[in-house]
């Protein structure tokens, strides 16, 4: 049964590049990078139970570096990259200790103030940032000379990062610090008497899922080569929150298969319908009612069922 | 934890599907024009997109989908106003729907996210945002704009404002992005080299429900400019009534501030209201006297900005198909036919000048009653308008591009 | 002077507003720990509503269609509240899920039947003089909408203090488990609480029509604004409310007005301080 799982994502994941028109594979691409935003922002919501609205803080400032460095300062792509990941993971530190002096809906409104004061800080300072018509004319990296212009070439190296990324947050996931951050998300008191610091724990996880969050918003400027204050809103961050909780958030493949039904309500099916905003509504009221945990939960029980276990 | 059953929906669905539909490119004129329209039919933009649709489809029919002896497919894409959407439906028109030209996008940062593609791609584009530099300091040989730039329209309304309403002291406000900007900094341009002074330039945030504290700040001047689009201008302006300031001053206009499709749903307080644009409903020329009432008649409500956009798109692009005899397989070919159209459409004639942008007549329109509804009459024509207005060419282009800050505003008062 | 006066009468005004759309969000999540993302649509709704019935019927009038789109809103909040929050009784996520969810549904049908223009709410008749003071004239309406603001405070005020439905209240708020061992309805209760923070939020949607205007996106602009007032004035807490709401209404006025520069952040920036060194607010109780 898992090597039929395994074949069946092996071959939807290597196969686009193969057979498909550019247009699907560009959009199998924005489906990846979303797929790394939408795990970065799981490790704090699912695996920490820190829901956070302000997410795209992070995509947005590492873009927004790297576009910056790039294409006014004429920094080369590697240096560029490094940079905006320290500078990014450095922001998501310091918002880290900002934001965990709350918790619940308090936390939810602080990572959401922040991100908002970075967006309007971004539409603010138009002399730096462009304002709203956003830094255009951004180029790609050429990992080792390799040219990523087109979407084939595109698409493999969004694909190894993902790989990576994802092998990353699930060795980060099922460690011991994954454990003791689980114990955290559900019992912090108990925690704290065998000796945690559940304040730290929470610390590197917000950290963690902002350098990720940072590495998704590279491969987000590199794919559209534009930038946009836009990328800063509440909306990105909201639109990567639900598909987390509608994936099913407690889970790794969870976030992929949200980001993916976002990401393809939006762009793919809005052109067979016109009311696609009211289809996602629905759509997400329809999980929640029929598939409480989130789709992936939702299904595996359903395989469960199907085979007679009692989960 | 395994890692089994997980990830199918997304890659697989966009997988397995695309395997059945490779892409292949048509060639040969028996097969439709595909023309690909980008509007933002939903979001905050949805207003103006759903009337771009509107007027292009009626443009279509009422030639029974045919230009130049060939039937076209017309194809809508809505952009949601997301500078990332309007770049992926971009990708779709052209490389799944395979369209031969573009209409549109309407906002500035749509158009913006996806230029160098369009360039790339090289695919004609007739667009309708109205960012300065798109044909200034970074046009496309692929790109043409009908509309007109964000201050191109506002350079004669300051001019009228000083010579022929006398004003000498003027307050502006916008919506605090490029395109308020823009179109500020040309008016005051105007306006000050013929002796006026801007004593204020307001930018309201782009979310703002309650207008009222910025009502409260407007110092006491002959009149105040709208800068805005949408429908900010008129709920700032309901509540510039509201707070009694109407009667002491005038109200102008730039070309989005009070359209067609905003004054249907105000009342006598818009009478009198002075603005500028490229087109009106008003307009007293042969085509557009075919194509306003049919419009009203059909959708009960006048053309404005956004219907008169696409329907001058259709416009050009019928003149050029005719010189090119119906061909758009030779892009080269059509591209220099659309910049070398000199249509006759609804808003007069129009010629692009060499950097893609409309050179045609602008109105000064006045806000009446007739047929007791309200309506943007025409009282002055200025023709022959160029983004540069009357500026050396080579000296605009030297100086920045507009923005919040450029060219300073040196009369603030404090 | 004249200034201060009138960006302070502005506050107020906005001050009001903001209490009667946030009351009803405080209600419900003092109760039902509940975070109503769908509450901005509820609002937008009652807004839509009253634009259409205002300009069709002449001799309608604002109060009777602020009732009444409250209860049409509050009825389809009870509805939503019964055949789907009901299910999800722990499921914070899922909360947000089937809230936000139900919130663009609102709003694109919003869309679907009105258009994307802005429809204009008109002034009551008798309200539109404006009012003379000082030798400068103010809205009165605006002035209308702070009594309006302080009526349905102390209304509630007294719902909840000194009804039984409000003692029920109270007793669900402070200790869920306990209410529902000395018999009562919990669940009952709370869609009737779902149903009156709904009805509230469609009937200050009518009511801040004609300052505001009927327009897509306003669901958006607004729920900030009452997650704000209800984290700044403390969760739980309709004082907090109350008072988060003018000082809200009068740091967003005075600050956009003296520093145009912060007017993005201007309403953040409080906010975050607040909630960094008091997470409970200024009215709300630690570990409510």
């Amino acid at each position: 049964m898992k090597w039929i799982a395994v074949i069946l994502i092996g071959g939807s994941l290597l196969l686009p590049p193969f057979f498909a028109g550019d247009f699907y594979i560009n959009l199998a691409s924005q489906i990846l990078i979303a797929a790394i935003f939408a795990l970065s922002l799981n490790l704090l919501v699912g695996f920490g139970g820190m829901t956070s609205l302000g997410h795209a803080s992070y995509l947005g400032v590492a873009a927004y570096i790297s576009a910056l460095l790039t294409n006014r300062y004429g920094f080369d792509h590697g240096t560029a990259a490094l940079i905006s990941i320290l500078g990014t993971t450095a922001m998501a530190a310091f918002f880290g200790v900002i934001a965990l002096r709350a918790s619940g809906l308090g936390f939810l409104m602080i990572t959401l103030a922040l991100s908002q004061v970075l967006w309007g800080l971004a539409y603010r300072m138009s002399n730096v940032t462009n304002g709203d018509n956003g830094i255009t004319g951004i180029t790609r990296p050429e990992p080792f000379g390799f040219s990523l212009e087109s979407p084939v070439a595109f698409y493999w190296f969004v694909l190894i990062v993902t790989a990576i990324a994802f092998l990353l947050m699930t060795i980060f996931v099922t460690s011991a610090f994954g454990s003791s951050l689980k114990g955290v998300r559900d019992q912090p008191r108990r925690m704290a008497a065998l000796g945690f610091n559940p304040w730290l724990v929470r610390w590197i996880t917000f950290i963690y899922a902002g350098f990720w969050g940072g590495v998704s918003g590279l491969l987000y400027v590199y794919y559209n080569k534009y930038i946009h204050p836009s990328s800063l809103s509440t909306t990105s961050s909201a639109e990567a929150l639900l598909g987390v909780i509608a994936g099913g958030s407690g889970t790794l493949g969870g976030p992929v298969v949200g980001a993916a039904l976002v990401l393809l309500l939006k762009n793919y099916a809005s052109a067979y319908i016109e009311r696609w905003n009211m289809l996602l509504g629905l759509v997400f009221v329809f999980i929640v009612l029929v598939m409480p945990a989130g789709i992936v939960p939702g299904f595996s029980r359903l395989m469960a069922g199907l085979r007679g276990e009692k989960r | 934890m395994s890692i089994s059953r997980r990830q199918f929906v997304g890659v697989a669905g966009a997988g397995i599907a695309s395997m059945a539909a490779p892409n292949l490119v048509f060639a040969g004129s028996s097969d439709p024009i595909r023309v690909g329209l980008l509007a933002a039919k939903t979001g905050p933009l949805a207003s103006g997109g759903i009337d771009m649709d509107l007027a292009l489809t009626m443009f279509l029919k009422e030639r029974d989908n045919t230009l130049a002896g060939r039937k076209v497919e017309l194809i809508v894409a809505d952009t949601a106003g997301v500078p990332a959407t309007a770049r992926t439906k971009a990708q779709e028109l052209v490389e799944k729907d395979n369209v031969h030209c573009i209409i549109g996008p309407l906002a500035a940062l749509e158009a913006l996210a996806i230029a160098d593609y369009l360039t790339e791609k090289e695919m004609p584009t007739l667009g309708v945002a109205a960012a300065e530099d798109m044909t200034q300091r970074h046009p496309s040989p692929w790109f043409v704009r009908l509309t007109s730039t964000s201050a191109q329209c506002a350079y004669p309304l300051a001019e009228y404002s000083v010579k022929e309403l006398k004003y000498k002291k003027i307050v502006t406000i916008a919506d605090d992005f490029a395109y308020g900007h823009e179109m500020c900094a040309g008016f005051q341009r105007v306006f000050e080299d013929n002796g006026g002074k801007i004593i204020q330039k307001i930018f309201t945030p782009l979310a703002t429900p309650d207008y009222g504290s910025y009502v409260a700040q407007v110092k006491s001047a002959d009149a105040i400019f709208l800068g805005t689009a949408g429908s900010n201008g008129f709920r700032f302006l309901r509540q510039f009534i509201e707070y009694g300031l109407k009667d002491k001053m005038a109200v102008i206009g730039g070309m989005t501030a009070l359209d067609e499709s905003v004054l249907r749903n105000m009342g006598d307080e818009a009478l009198g209201i002075l603005t500028t644009s490229w087109y009106s409903a008003e307009l007293d020329n042969p085509l557009n006297k075919a194509f306003a009432p049919v419009f009203r008649k059909q959708f009960k409500y006048d053309p404005g900005y956004y219907a008169g956009s696409t329907y001058v798109s259709g416009e050009v692009l019928e003149v050029a198909l005719k010189t090119t005899k119906g061909n758009v397989e030779d892009k080269k070919a059509l591209m220099a036919a659309i910049r070398g159209s000199n249509a006759d459409t609804i808003r007069g004639v129009i010629k692009f000048d060499e950097f893609g942008n409309a050179v045609g007549n602008v109105y000064i329109r006045k806000v009446t009653k007739s047929d007791g509804r309200l309506v943007n009459s025409v009282i002055k024509t200025y023709p022959d308008v160029s983004q540069f207005w009357t500026y050396d060419q080579a000296a605009f282009l030297k100086n920045p591009v507009y923005s919040r800050d450029y060219p300073p505003a040196k009369n603030l008062e404090p | 002077m004249q200034f201060w006066i009138i960006q302070g009468l502005n506050s107020l005004s906005l001050g009001g507003l903001l209490f009667l759309l946030s009351s009803g969000f405080s209600l419900i999540f003092g109760l039902m720990r509940l975070a109503n993302l769908t509450h901005g649509a509820f609002f937008m709704l009652g807004t839509y509503l009253a634009a259409t019935a205002l300009r069709s019927f002449d001799d309608l009038n604002i109060w009777t269609t602020a009732i009444g789109a409250g209860f049409v809103v509050a009825a389809l909040g009870g509805l939503f509240e019964r055949l789907v929050l009901t299910r999800l009784k722990a499921n914070t996520l899922g909360q947000v899920l089937v809230t936000l969810g139900m919130s663009f549904i609102i709003s694109d049908a919003c869309l679907m039947i009105w258009g994307g223009d802005s429809i204009p709410v008109p002034t009551p008749q008798n309200l539109q003089a404006p009012t003379r003071l000082f030798g400068f004239v103010f809205p009165t309406y605006r002035l209308v909408l702070v009594g309006l603001a302080v009526l349905v405070a102390v209304a509630l005020y007294f719902l909840i203090e000194r009804t039984r439905l409000g003692a029920m209240i109270r007793a669900g708020v402070d200790d869920r488990q306990m209410a529902r061992a000395v018999g009562i309805p919990v669940s009952r209760l709370f869609t009737i609480v779902f149903c009156l923070g709904a009805g509230i939020a469609g009937a200050a949607g009518v009511l801040g029509g004609p300052i505001l205007s009927a327009y897509p996106g306003l669901d958006a602009d607004m729920l900030p604004l009452a997650l704000i007032v209800v984290i700044l004035g403390g969760i739980g807490s309709l004082l907090g409310a109350f008072v988060g709401s003018f000082v809200i209404g009068f740091i967003y006025t005075f600050g956009t007005a003296l520093f145009p520069e912060l007017a993005y952040i201007i309403l953040f920036l409080p906010m975050i301080f607040v909630i960094a060194f008091r997470p409970q607010g200024l009215f709300g109780r630690v570990g409510a």
